[in-house]
């Protein structure tokens, strides 16, 4: 990211473009990751739901994908709301990093 | 406009218009609570939005998480910036200068914009009847500056303007019930919802969205920095809410109060209060007192509550 100074600022502290923190990625924060167990996802859709940080991935049919770890900061709320499949959760949390 | 189905398959295939890459803490409920309102809905939305936390993070310098229109102007005046945007674009509108796309006007502000310092532009806007909606996420403190104590905050918390010690046990007041507050405007809308009850919050706001005049709801959104909770329990720790009563989920639609949801079984306050770290002195042997305390005062509210509900009032003809 190239340094900006005050002249090439727009003016009024109007950022033009939308949704540009996308931009800035917060997965460097995470110190627990979680990892998604695919058969044991029942696609509620919990996860996505409650995720804070919009780093549950949907295809275009509606079905859970992948996490999106360049902004997922590891909170674990999506693997404690999973219900899992037969007592199995489907998203568990792991140490980063191992 | 028909109303949005909310079947999550269907919500999932839809675009966030809040953004990753903001910077609110790890596991916070705040980007929930935007998130679910903003989609429970197709409208254009304009939004302003009173220093806070949410604020702060998620518009830094030339980032931005907000994929709609979206402006702050100062603590205190969320309310005020946006009915001043809602009056200015109806009069561009009828000046014939704008086409009329059915704009909706939000206010997002924390407890502290809210409750305390925004409160005396949030009265007047909704006294001046302007079309718009004013969404508190209520996270019982002022956060972002490092939790002190505001109006907001519950009986017996640990803040650092109330800190629990020798002197005293914390929060020695009550918390403002602003829900009430605003309802005895004579609003045509008041609703309280929970982020972990996210039907219920997106069915709310669906049905504020087609009333006209000025609409509030109050939402909490935990915040595990200040509630010193773990970080993946801001759900679990809103549902607990709920179920112990102390955030009661229920409307105010022209005057008539409705309890959205019941829980089947209502839980004990300290269900709630077991988990978060500002509640912990209240354990001790010498604090009892406090747990008792704070929970007869839930049990009034929810007890006045199901005395105002319009479903049991209409079981029971009023005698003589």
């Amino acid at each position: 990211m190239s340094k900006k100074f005050w002249e090439t600022l727009p003016q009024g502290s109007v950022v033009l473009e939308a949704g540009s923190s996308a931009k800035f990625k917060t997965g460097g924060w995470r110190s627990m990751k979680p990892k998604w167990i695919e058969e044991n996802c029942i696609q509620c859709l919990f996860c996505w739901m409650y995720c804070p940080d919009m780093s549950v991935k949907v295809t275009a049919e509606g079905k859970r994908a992948e996490f999106n770890y360049d902004y997922c900061k590891g909170c674990g709320i999506c693997a404690l709301e999973c219900p899992g499949k037969k007592g199995n959760k489907a998203i568990v949390m792991e140490e980063e990093g191992k | 406009m028909t109303t949005k189905p909310l079947k999550l398959k269907e919500l999932a295939k839809g675009e966030d218009r809040f953004a990753h890459g903001h910077r609110m803490c790890a596991g916070c409920g705040a980007p929930i609570v935007v998130k679910q309102v903003l989609m429970a809905t197709d409208y254009p939305i304009i939004a302003s939005n009173a220093t806070g936390c949410l604020e702060v993070s998620s518009c830094i310098q030339q980032f931005t998480a907000w994929k709609i229109p979206w402006i702050h102007s100062a603590f205190e005046n969320a309310a005020a910036t946006i009915s001043g945007v809602e009056a200015m674009y109806k009069s561009l509108v009828k000046q014939g200068k704008l086409e009329d796309k059915q704009v909706k006007f939000i206010a997002f502000g924390g407890d502290g914009g809210t409750y305390d310092i925004g409160f005396q532009s949030l009265s007047g806007a909704m006294e001046r009847g302007h079309d718009m909606m004013y969404i508190c996420y209520d996270n019982g403190a002022y956060m972002n500056t490092g939790i002190q104590r505001s109006s907001a905050t519950p009986f017996g918390a640990d803040t650092t303007t109330c800190p629990a010690g020798d002197v005293i046990p914390g929060k020695p007041q009550q918390r403002k019930d602003l829900t009430r507050i605003m309802a005895a405007h004579g609003i045509p809308y008041v609703a309280q919802a929970s982020p972990a009850h996210w039907m219920d919050l997106m069915k709310k706001v669906q049905k504020a969205f087609e009333i006209k005049g000025p609409k509030f709801m109050n939402i909490i959104s935990p915040c595990n920095r200040g509630w010193r909770s773990r970080t993946d329990d801001a759900i679990m720790l809103s549902r607990l809410a709920v179920d112990t009563c102390y955030w009661p989920l229920y409307e105010i639609e022209n005057g008539v109060t409705k309890i959205t949801y019941k829980p089947k079984e209502k839980k004990a306050l300290i269900d709630f209060l077991k988990p978060q770290g500002r509640f912990k002195h209240m354990f001790a042997k010498e604090n009892e007192w406090m747990l008792k305390q704070a929970q007869e005062q839930v049990d009034a509210q929810w007890e006045r509550l199901l005395k105002e509900d319009s479903a049991v009032r209409e079981e029971k003809p009023a005698e003589g």
